[in-house]
């Protein structure tokens, strides 16, 4: 019940922002601009996903942006300089990135140490990496890449569903599926409930912890590929901060940061928050970018002060309990 | 700088001198790889009043994340983390540029630092009475700060060029760059701020185990203020060396990461990410190790961009060398060991 | 023994012996648990139960000894192994994951699937078949963190079964629940047990024990005292066997100043806290030593802990020197100059990291507060001071304190305390976990604290050192003070009559027979 009730006040802020927007702007309330929402924020989504996992089992991913930074100069790379088909080269950095979290899932796991400073060493490596491979902004021209941008769902209205749109929401599927309706899901929750616990019923943690820092990295990578589609490029830089979008929109979507609650629909609405932001930015034509970071700052605010103050009579309880011990 | 980093803090004589043994090791290491790549690295001459040369270029360009880790040190002491840090100095040098030229210098770095003091203070009630985890509540204005550092500078790179403010960046006091002697005093009033008043024992007590500093009558609240506070005046203060160095506040590159160079740095200074005992002279140390080795890398001709994965592999070593379990199968946990003595 | 009883045990532990590094913490302990019997496991702290149980479920590898269920040795190495044996085990704190549904916990890991996907539907029915066999009619797509203690034990129960467990060993779960959630667990037992189940009931409430048990094993110091029927054993021998020795009449070493114009320092009236000790009241007189005993879970702790305002008491007010004041944190204790060493040496006491001498300053530290640091000079001063006076061993004032022995860890702490020139000490335990030198240490500093004036409140389990230096003995039972032994009425016998039979009328009686 109360686990709900984030994501229903994040709907609700949503709605209620759109709604602003289409009064404020006539031709705002169209499918053209939702469908631009979520072609520009297409690889943000696909992120948020795999931090979705992450946040509920209690971790943390910083790495995420550096994974895409990378992943789209590999690409770049690839494509443009070796000549690798592009098919070939998703596949191959797909599984990168997927070994990528999935070392620092071990090293998470075996190490006891912190995942933010596991991370951490992940996203200098990462980024590292990508500035090695090249510092300047790369194009891809590949015949593959115009197939895929040109394919789009039309919409009455004007609004254009692309590919990475659907690729998106084909993600956000498969992750609910995954999240709600596994086991493995479930063990992610337990993770995030407590370690120790979800150890004594008898769960793999470890195994867990790792196929969940993998599907991170996975994702992350899958969002270079769409960031690159995207942009038709590929460039070091990509992505510098990104991992903290994608935290703000799991967040602000009503996932727990300490875990165990949170789900992937109320992700989604926070990509979309964060997508209006941006969108009524960019109608206003006077405002500047940088009130997305603090609206986005106060919403983080918003919502963390929110949980905690909900959670806190269950915080007393347990502390009560602990105390008769 | 140099002063400070030699002699150990003051009250600390009862500390083993071997601890800080590997820091120095690790830097003069580093800074005899720096003299193989560079044959004059250590020639340190004086130009125009001005001390110049590689040495000095690690000890003036080391000054901002040497500042920012003098605040970080004692809040990952007691167990919590400042991610908003690189965020605050945007913002502060954002004002300060803003501010220097319309502004007398003591105003222009007044409401610099008060700015400061106010971001660190909120996140020190976030922490400490809302009780968010740190990693958190610090997270929020490292989002949002960046964007109302942008909001002062409008979003451009705000230059100035009133002397006084630029005097921080390409001032000297006999021949030492000014960032230099700011951060060097800076080092030494945090040292008798903590270790002359109660707050060092304090922070070291609760780090170690908060349960048992409460019920010993410690008021962990105000001190896990005062310790965010102290962290967000540090930012302040090296968000301006950072706009006076450029002569300008870039909103969007000021700091940028350099908070997780500043934990970088505290964590290679021995300071546990779980908090406990630490040490600010060699929190500095692990400032001038991380900036040997960027400059270094810089003078051997090697991409800059190499940097991050030299740092990566300097996390992961820092990593492996604290891991809680490597550490149970080498003993030397002054805990496990106090189980086994125990009758 | 309402089952009829079965001669082939189904659970046999014969000579279990457990040592942590040098210490050994079981010594050959025998337990035998018949299929369909309720059979208590009793003990102080320290007796070696979580150890024992921890050595058959596979937490803990043991050093010796046997363990056969069934007939068949089993030695598993993991809860997992253990479970898959038949033994299944339920903490106090519920093992079971609050944010999860309820169906999740009753299945996590056993989640019925089709093609991978949970089938959730299924899942809850089957759940909820189960629950109702235990007289739970709850939606079970709720999550369990928002159902009351005793529903998550009854679910954590249900989890346990459901795997196919035929020995079911209960740790504590009672502790956090109100007497109708008591009864709704004790009935699921006592239901289960009717099935065939063996269970093994670990618990600290003795009226629970003779309400559901049969058989009773007792246990003291890592050794076996005995395994008795329930029905054969009176209250006060169990109590006697628990609290142990041979407890010969000590009686009370000291000459109870009669009349003596006693100066009052502490007066709390009504004090308590919800769920963990009933509204109290209590006196506390200049060079007295007043002891709290009763058996674990009793609320001494939570009594020592609400006088000193280490926790918030919900009810009744607190008077020092026969002015109000308020006690809510241990800055208000310290700021009225109160003093308490806590049971839990290591997690609430020392701070492992730091010197011997920065431990012991570190209260005097807080109560002159941030801007007031102490000089080093009188830092190493206070310090030898206090290890010369209290013969801290090694006499280092640099030693990290978590290197220290537990005696002599426990010497700093008072020291800390001390340093502060407290009136009122609060000791929980002062002796528990050190050896019989420091011990005997300890008990003389006590007498010698009370003759320099100071209040005295010591909580013990060592009833016969309770008898030689306290001046006034409070006992409670069941978190409720039923009895006040002063003078020539403290004896072990009186104060053990109290524990078990005691209510608040029988106190003078129990006076009285001693």
């Amino acid at each position: 019940m109360n686990s709900r009730l984030p994501v229903i006040v994040t709907t609700i802020v949503f709605l209620l922002g759109f709604a602003g927007c289409g009064l404020h702007f006539p031709h705002f309330a169209s499918t053209r601009v939702v469908g631009n929402l979520l072609t520009d924020n297409a690889y943000l989504g696909v992120m948020a996903v795999g931090m979705t996992f992450v946040i509920i089992s209690g971790g943390i991913d910083l790495s995420v942006g550096a994974v895409l930074g990378f992943t789209t100069v590999f690409l770049a790379i690839a494509i443009g300089r070796l000549g690798i088909p592009p098919l070939l080269a998703f596949v191959l950095v797909l599984l990168l990135a997927g070994a990528f979290g999935a070392a620092m899932g071990a090293l998470i796991q075996f190490l006891e140490m912190p995942p933010f400073i596991v991370t951490l060493a992940g996203m200098f490596l990462a980024r590292g990496a990508s500035f090695l491979l090249s510092t300047q902004s790369i194009p891809v021209g590949a015949p593959l890449y115009d197939t895929l941008n040109a394919f789009a769902l039309h919409l009455p209205g004007g609004g254009r569903l692309t590919f990475i749109t659907l690729l998106m929401l084909a993600v956000f599927a498969g992750g609910i599926v995954l999240l709600h309706f596994t086991r493995f899901g479930s063990y992610v929750y337990a993770l995030g409930g407590s370690r120790a616990s979800t150890a004594l019923m008898g769960i793999p943690v470890a195994r867990t912890t790792i196929r969940i820092y993998a599907l991170s990295g996975l994702l992350a990578g899958l969002s270079g590929i769409v960031f690159s589609l995207y942009t038709s490029s590929g460039y070091s830089l990509s992505g510098v901060g990104n991992e903290l979008d994608a935290i703000a929109a799991v967040v602000i979507g009503g996932t727990l940061l300490s875990g165990g609650v949170g789900t992937l629909f109320g992700t989604f609405v926070g990509v979309l928050i964060e997508g209006l932001i941006q969108t009524y930015i960019t109608f206003d034509g006077t405002l500047s970018s940088w009130w997305a970071k603090i609206v986005t700052g106060a919403l983080l605010f918003a919502f963390i002060a929110f949980q905690r103050l909900m959670s806190g009579g269950g915080f007393r309880r347990s502390r009560a309990g602990a105390a008769a011990a | 700088m140099s002063a400070a980093v030699d002699a150990p803090p003051r009250r600390a004589a009862w500390r083993v001198p071997r601890k800080a043994l590997p820091q120095l090791a690790a830097l003069l290491a580093i800074l005899l790889l720096d003299r193989a790549v560079s044959p004059q690295f250590f020639h340190v001459g004086l130009s125009g009043g001005r001390l110049f040369g590689s040495l000095i270029d690690v000890l003036n360009h080391g000054a901002p994340v040497a500042m920012l880790s003098l605040g970080m040190v004692l809040v990952i002491a007691t167990g919590g983390i400042d991610l908003s840090v690189g965020a605050v100095m945007a913002i502060s040098g954002a004002l300060a540029a803003s501010l220097a030229d319309s502004h007398p210098l003591p105003v222009t770095l007044g409401a610099a630092l008060a700015v400061g003091l106010v971001c660190g203070v909120w996140n020190g009630l976030l922490v400490a009475w809302l009780r968010i985890q740190p990693i958190v509540a610090t997270l929020i204005l490292m989002v949002a700060g960046r964007g109302v550092a942008q909001l002062i500078t409008e979003g451009r790179i705000r230059t100035f060029s009133s002397h006084g403010l630029a005097w921080f960046g390409g001032g000297s006091v006999l021949g030492v760059p000014a960032a230099v002697v700011v951060t060097a005093a800076a080092t030494v009033l945090t040292l008798a701020l903590v270790r002359g008043t109660a707050l060092g024992l304090m922070v070291e007590a609760t780090g170690g185990n908060a349960r048992a500093s409460r019920l010993a009558g410690i008021d962990t609240r105000a001190m896990t203020v005062a310790v965010y506070a102290w962290s967000g005046l540090c930012a302040a203060v090296a968000g301006i060396l950072a706009a006076a160095d450029i002569l300008g506040a870039d909103a969007n590159n000021a700091g940028l990461y350099l908070e997780l160079d500043a934990i970088l740095a505290v964590v290679i200074g021995g300071t546990s990410l779980l908090g406990g005992r630490f040490s600010i002279g060699l929190a500095v140390v692990g400032a001038l190790i991380i900036q040997a080795m960027n400059t270094g890398i810089l003078l051997s001709g090697l991409p800059a961009e190499f940097n991050l994965v030299v740092k990566a592999l300097v996390v992961l070593a820092v990593l492996l060398a604290q891991s809680p379990r490597l550490k149970a199968l080498g003993l030397r946990r002054p805990g496990a060991r106090a189980t086994g003595a125990t009758p | 023994m309402s089952a009829t009883p079965d001669p082939v045990p189904l659970l046999e532990i014969r000579g279990l012996g457990k040592s942590f590094g040098s210490i050994r913490v079981l010594h050959e302990v025998d337990l035998l648990l018949r299929a369909g019997e309720i059979h208590a496991l009793l003990g102080e702290n320290g007796a070696g139960k979580s150890t024992l149980i921890k050595c058959v479920t596979g937490v803990h590898g043991r050093d010796a000894g046997t363990v056969r269920l069934g007939g068949r040795d089993i030695a598993p190495r993991t809860t997992e192994e253990a479970l898959a044996a038949g033994l299944a085990t339920v903490y106090q704190e519920v093992n079971l994951l609050p944010n999860l549904s309820v169906a999740q916990n009753l299945y996590l890991g056993r989640q019925p699937t089709r093609f991978g996907i949970v089938q959730g539907a299924a899942m809850r029915r089957r759940g909820a078949e189960l629950l109702r066999g235990f007289g739970l009619d709850i939606d079970l797509s709720r999550p369990l963190g928002s159902y009351s203690v005793a529903v998550q034990h009854v679910c954590a129960i249900a989890r346990a079964v459901d795997a196919q467990a035929r020995v079911l060993i209960l740790d504590e779960p009672t502790a956090s629940l109100d007497s109708h959630e008591v009864e709704v667990l004790l009935g699921v037992m006592r239901q289960l047990a009717g099935r065939g189940l063996a269970i093994l009931f670990v618990t600290h409430f003795l009226d629970q024990v003779y309400a559901v048990c049969d058989r009773i094993t007792v246990l003291r110091n890592g050794r076996l005292v005995g395994e008795r029927a329930c029905a054969a054993l009176p209250r006060m021998e169990l109590v006697r066997m628990m609290l142990g020795r041979d407890l010969e009449e000590t009686v009370s070493g000291r000459a109870v100043a009669e009349g003596a114009t006693r100066e009052r320092i502490g007066r709390f009236r009504g004090l308590g806290r919800r769920g963990a000790v009933a509204p109290f009241d209590l006196d506390l007189h200049r060079g007295e030593v007043v002891g709290l005993a009763g058996l674990l879970g009793s609320g001494r702790t939570e009594t020592v802990r609400l006088v000193f305002g280490a926790d918030k008491p919900d009810a009744g007010r607190a008077e020092i020197d026969d002015r109000p004041v308020r006690l809510h944190s241990p800055r208000d204790g310290l700021r009225h100059r109160l003093g308490y060493c806590p049971e839990e040496r290591k997690t609430e006491g020392i701070v492992a990291e730091l010197t011997v001498r920065e431990n012991i300053v570190l209260a005097l530290q807080a109560r002159r507060g941030l801007l007031r640091p102490i000089p080093r000079r009188e830092q190493d001063e206070i310090a030898r001071r206090f290890i010369r006076l209290l013969d801290i061993r090694p006499a280092d004032p640099e030693r990290p304190i978590g290197l220290l022995s537990g005696g002599n860890q426990q010497k700093a702490l008072l020291a800390r305390w001390l340093a502060t020139e407290p009136r009122i000490l609060i000791l929980d335990e002062p002796t528990r976990g050190i050896d019989v030198g420091a011990h005997a240490e300890i008990i003389r500093l006590i007498r010698e604290l009370c003759a320099d004036g100071l209040a005295l409140l010591v909580v013990s389990s060592e009833l016969d050192e309770i008898v030689t230096y306290a001046d006034r003995v409070v006992v409670l039972r069941d978190r409720v003070q039923v009895a006040s032994l002063e003078g020539e009425a403290i004896s072990v016998s009186s104060i053990l009559h109290a524990i078990a039979e005691g209510d608040g009328a029988a106190s003078a009686d129990a006076g009285a027979a001693a």
